[in-house]
């Protein structure tokens, strides 16, 4: 056990006009999460502390917030890598609800608009519909997104512009543009290739560093503007 | 402020059982439906799953829905219903497929088909030896599968309403169900959803206990509340723990580890499972490696003398770990500093899965007393549910496929009861009671904080109605739990405000564990047998004569618990001794 400093930015909507730092004080063993810490603020120091929080090892994607400047989900760090002083901060470019609480609507929204779902009219077969392991691999990487939007909200050019579609949509539009059961790529192309489509991504990386699942977000996005190029999905 | 909705059919959670009776709910015209989910639907635990779901598809070689039959009657120590059993055997391929065509990415096999792995307790010839049944997507198929229903309802229009966790069950007059009480997390403001039909989704309650594989957000919500309005629980003593959790953590390492081929090791290196289960070894059932494992630790071979073993698979190769075994890899290099293509795993069992819950029949109907009494307009399915395809234990895979299976049967059902019911009368005052509840909480100055109470029961329940039980121990454990009830009464939330106030729910939920804490031991007690999971050691054995029979607890209106029975339904296979 020792004792840290948690740098916590503090904004409680019904008693703070702005938002404030306020420090903590904490026992904690090097292999706890900064998850577990924030707990054990939240359960024994001050419970009105909020996050969200369910899975608690990295699947689920409640919980990403900016850990000493950058996005990470507070489950998937322990302690030992973040030293004795750290800041704790909410996501950028949402609306602050509460303390780590941000408001996902936009971010969902965005990702509805990209048509995230299988669309396939023809007939299916008695059977499973056919997909070769190297069809299947095409798109393995972007099946992995949890939704926990890190990578958005530490893209600058989604900062500069909360209209731009953002990289989480555009993956899991990956997921489905390169999916060979599917039939609507070029309907989600058409959607991408808008003002506010992939063209706003400057190939900064930001994404793929924050990306808890290590997704090659940044080669996914390529893939796509390669895709709108050419027309054509083809490797 | 309260707010009112009306609604034909309503769904209470947003994981894989309530999502896919979303989705069939909302193929239904002119049918309102909406999804009530205390998580955004895609933070459920049904993402967490890993291993795979199964079905006799065959893909890899000969399977039959009736070996799969087989293999859930024996695994759950015939404790489970026949009739409920093969409805779900039956309708695997069917709902596979369905998932398939939705868009669920399966791993595939060399023909382009869904590729299939073994998993423990799944079995060909009737026990003969392991079978290739189990579907998966890498490590992540309930990831997938709460991926694509999520998709799958966006493509539908379904309604949701996220972050709304539902804190009463509404019951009109002449006993039917008619709608929920929700708190709006974000506003705190409470919401009364009038509806002809609704169904609980909410999952289970891993969280009573203090090595788990659940998440915080796993705690009994819709247990506790059917408890409270007088619905019974059945079979809650039987709780399964896991073999193989993360050390100290709980998180989960997959059964599908052993289906490619690991093997669990004591502190000489012995593969000892092979003196327990000799003919599936590794992959016997989940009662029996979990059990063999404490053996192994509490006779002094654990790790070092420690409390956990290893699970090695360091000989399946860098590839098979890359590819099939993935995020499992990346659990044990983030959390532990250990490599699985070169260093084995340290585990312990963790709980795990609820096979008991709220009764239903086999279109996910609440049911109560001994002879099966419909509850009009409430349903339950998954995990929080008790059609009994369980029993005394769970094989891996078959909750997936509970849930889709289940989550189906519900929506066509619950669709089809609307059509013809009415709207019955919502009670009066539907919010009087939950608000007296959250008063008293916020009322309270000086007192415990939650945690504390918490993390008491959790120990208590983790030494005494865990793997091993008995008689004694576990009447600690009772006496530990009324105790933390009383100090629950001063339980003290240090929020106090309307907003996002995740203080106040925490509470709230903790009032849950500690009412299904009590009503697990109580059951627990009273079993004086072993059966899958519920092993006793003051009662080794198996008892049919006086046993062969689901436990139903109701709590009555001065608070004490009422335990009755139920028979099990037996049809194909008559029970016999279980040796893997
Ligand atoms: C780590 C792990 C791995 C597993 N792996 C496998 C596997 O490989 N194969 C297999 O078959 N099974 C597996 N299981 C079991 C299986 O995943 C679960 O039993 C199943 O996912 C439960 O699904 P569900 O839909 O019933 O509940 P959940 O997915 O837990 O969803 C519950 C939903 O209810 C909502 N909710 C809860 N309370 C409230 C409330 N008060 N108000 C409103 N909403 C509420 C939540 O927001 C959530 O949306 C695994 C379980 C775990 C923990
Ligand atoms: S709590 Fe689920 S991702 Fe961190």
């Amino acid at each position: 056990m020792k004792t840290v400093t948690l740098t916590i930015l503090r904004f409680n909507p019904e008693t703070d006009r702005e938002a404030a730092y306020r420090e903590y004080r904490v026992d904690v063993e090097p292999t706890d999460r900064v998850l577990d810490a924030l707990s054990k603020v939240k359960w024994y120091q001050d419970g009105t502390l909020t996050f969200r929080r369910s899975c608690a090892h990295g699947v689920c994607g409640s919980d990403a917030m900016r850990i000493n400047g950058v996005n990470r989900l507070a489950c998937k760090v322990l302690m030992r890598d973040v030293g004795d002083r750290v800041t704790i901060e909410p996501l950028m470019g949402f609306r602050v609800i509460k303390d780590m609480v941000v408001d996902m609507e936009p971010f969902f929204a965005q990702y509805r608009s990209v048509l995230p779902f299988m669309i396939n009219d023809s007939r299916p077969p008695q059977r499973e519909r056919l997909q070769s392991i190297a069809d299947r691999e095409r798109f393995d990487d972007t099946t992995k997104c949890i939704l926990c939007a890190a990578c958005t909200t530490s893209c600058p050019s989604f900062w500069a512009n909360e209209e731009f579609v953002g990289p989480a949509a555009i993956v899991n539009a990956h997921r489905f543009i390169f999916d060979s059961r599917d039939e609507a790529a070029g309907a989600r192309l058409d959607i991408l290739n808008d003002r506010e489509g992939v063209w706003r991504c400057r190939t900064i990386f930001n994404c793929t560093e924050a990306c808890p699942r290590e997704i090659r977000i940044t080669k996914a996005i390529g893939e796509v503007k390669k895709a709108i190029l050419y027309g054509s999905t083809a490797p | 402020m309260i707010h009112t909705h009306t609604y034909d059919a309503l769904v209470v959670g947003g994981g894989g059982a309530g999502l896919m009776s979303a989705i069939y709910l909302s193929r239904e015209p002119g049918l309102r439906t909406a999804v009530i989910s205390k998580l955004y639907p895609t933070r459920s635990h049904t993402g967490a799953a890993q291993g795979g779901v199964c079905a006799a598809l065959g893909n890899l070689e000969e399977d039959h829905p009736e070996w799969h039959m087989f293999d859930t009657v024996k695994g759950s120590d015939y404790l489970g219903d026949q009739d409920s059993i093969e409805v779900m055997c039956n309708e695997a391929v069917d709902v596979i497929i369905e998932l398939e065509h939705m868009g669920l990415p399966f791993s595939r096999t060399e023909d382009g088909k869904i590729a299939q792995r073994p998993f423990g307790g799944h079995t060909h010839h009737f026990g003969q030896g392991p079978v290739r049944r189990s579907c998966y997507a890498a490590d992540r198929t309930g990831h997938m599968i709460l991926q694509t229903l999520y998709q799958n309802c966006i493509k539908n229009g379904v309604d949701f309403y996220d972050e709304f966790q539902v804190v009463d069950l509404l019951l009109s007059p002449d006993g039917r169900c008619c709608g929920v009480v929700a708190w709006h997390i974000d506003t705190g403001d409470l919401h009364v959803f009038h509806a002809k039909a609704v169904n609980f989704t909410t999952g289970g309650f891993g969280r009573i206990w203090s090595i788990t594989s659940n998440a915080h957000a796993n705690t009994g919500d819709g247990v506790a509340i059917a408890l409270r309005r007088g619905i019974p629980l059945e079979d809650m003593e039987f709780y399964q723990f896991h073999p193989t959790g993360i050390y100290k953590l709980g998180i989960l390492i997959t059964e599908g580890v052993r289906g490619e081929g690991g093997v669990l090791r004591n502190d000489h290196g012995e593969r000892f499972m092979e003196r327990y289960a000799p003919t599936m070894k590794d992959l016997a059932s989940r009662d029996v490696v979990a059990r063999a494992i404490s053996r192994e630790i509490r006779e002094g071979r654990g790790i070092n003398g420690k409390k956990y073993v290893y699970l090695d698979a360091t000989h399946l190769g860098a590839d098979v770990i890359e590819n099939k075994l993935p995020d499992i890899a990346d659990f044990c290099r983030t959390y532990l500093g250990v490599d699985p293509v070169r260093e084995p795993m340290p585990i312990q069992p963790t709980a795990h899965y609820a096979m008991g819950g709220i009764p239903t029949d086999i279109d996910c109907r609440v049911v109560t007393g001994p002879d099966n009494t419909v509850i009009p307009g409430f349903y339950a399915a998954g995990e929080v549910a008790c059609v009994s395809v369980h029993g005394a234990n769970r094989l891996g895979t078959n909750s997936l496929l509970d849930l889709v299976v289940f989550g189906r049967r519900s929506g066509l059902d619950m669709a089809r009861f609307c059509k013809t019911a009415d709207l019955p009368p919502l009670p009066e005052n539907p919010t009087e009671r939950i608000e007296a509840t959250f008063a008293r909480l916020l009322a309270t100055e000086k007192g415990e904080p939650a945690a504390k109470l918490r993390e008491e029961m959790q120990d208590v329940m983790q030494d005494h109605v865990g793997i091993f039980r008995e008689g004694p121990g576990m009447e600690i454990a009772l006496a530990k739990v009324r105790e933390l009830q009383e100090r629950y009464r001063s339980v003290l939330v240090l929020d106090k405000g309307k907003r996002f106030n995740t203080d106040l729910l925490e509470a709230w939920e903790l009032g849950n564990l500690l009412d299904l804490a009590e009503v697990t031991t109580v059951s627990a007690i009273n079993r004086t047998e072993s059966r899958g999971a519920h092993m006793r050691e003051d009662y080794e054995t198996r008892d049919d004569v006086n046993w062969l029979k689901h436990t139903l607890v109701t709590r009555s209106d001065e608070g004490a618990l009422d335990i009755t029975y139920k028979p099990v339904t037996i049809t194909r296979f008559q029970p016999k001794e279980r040796v893997y």
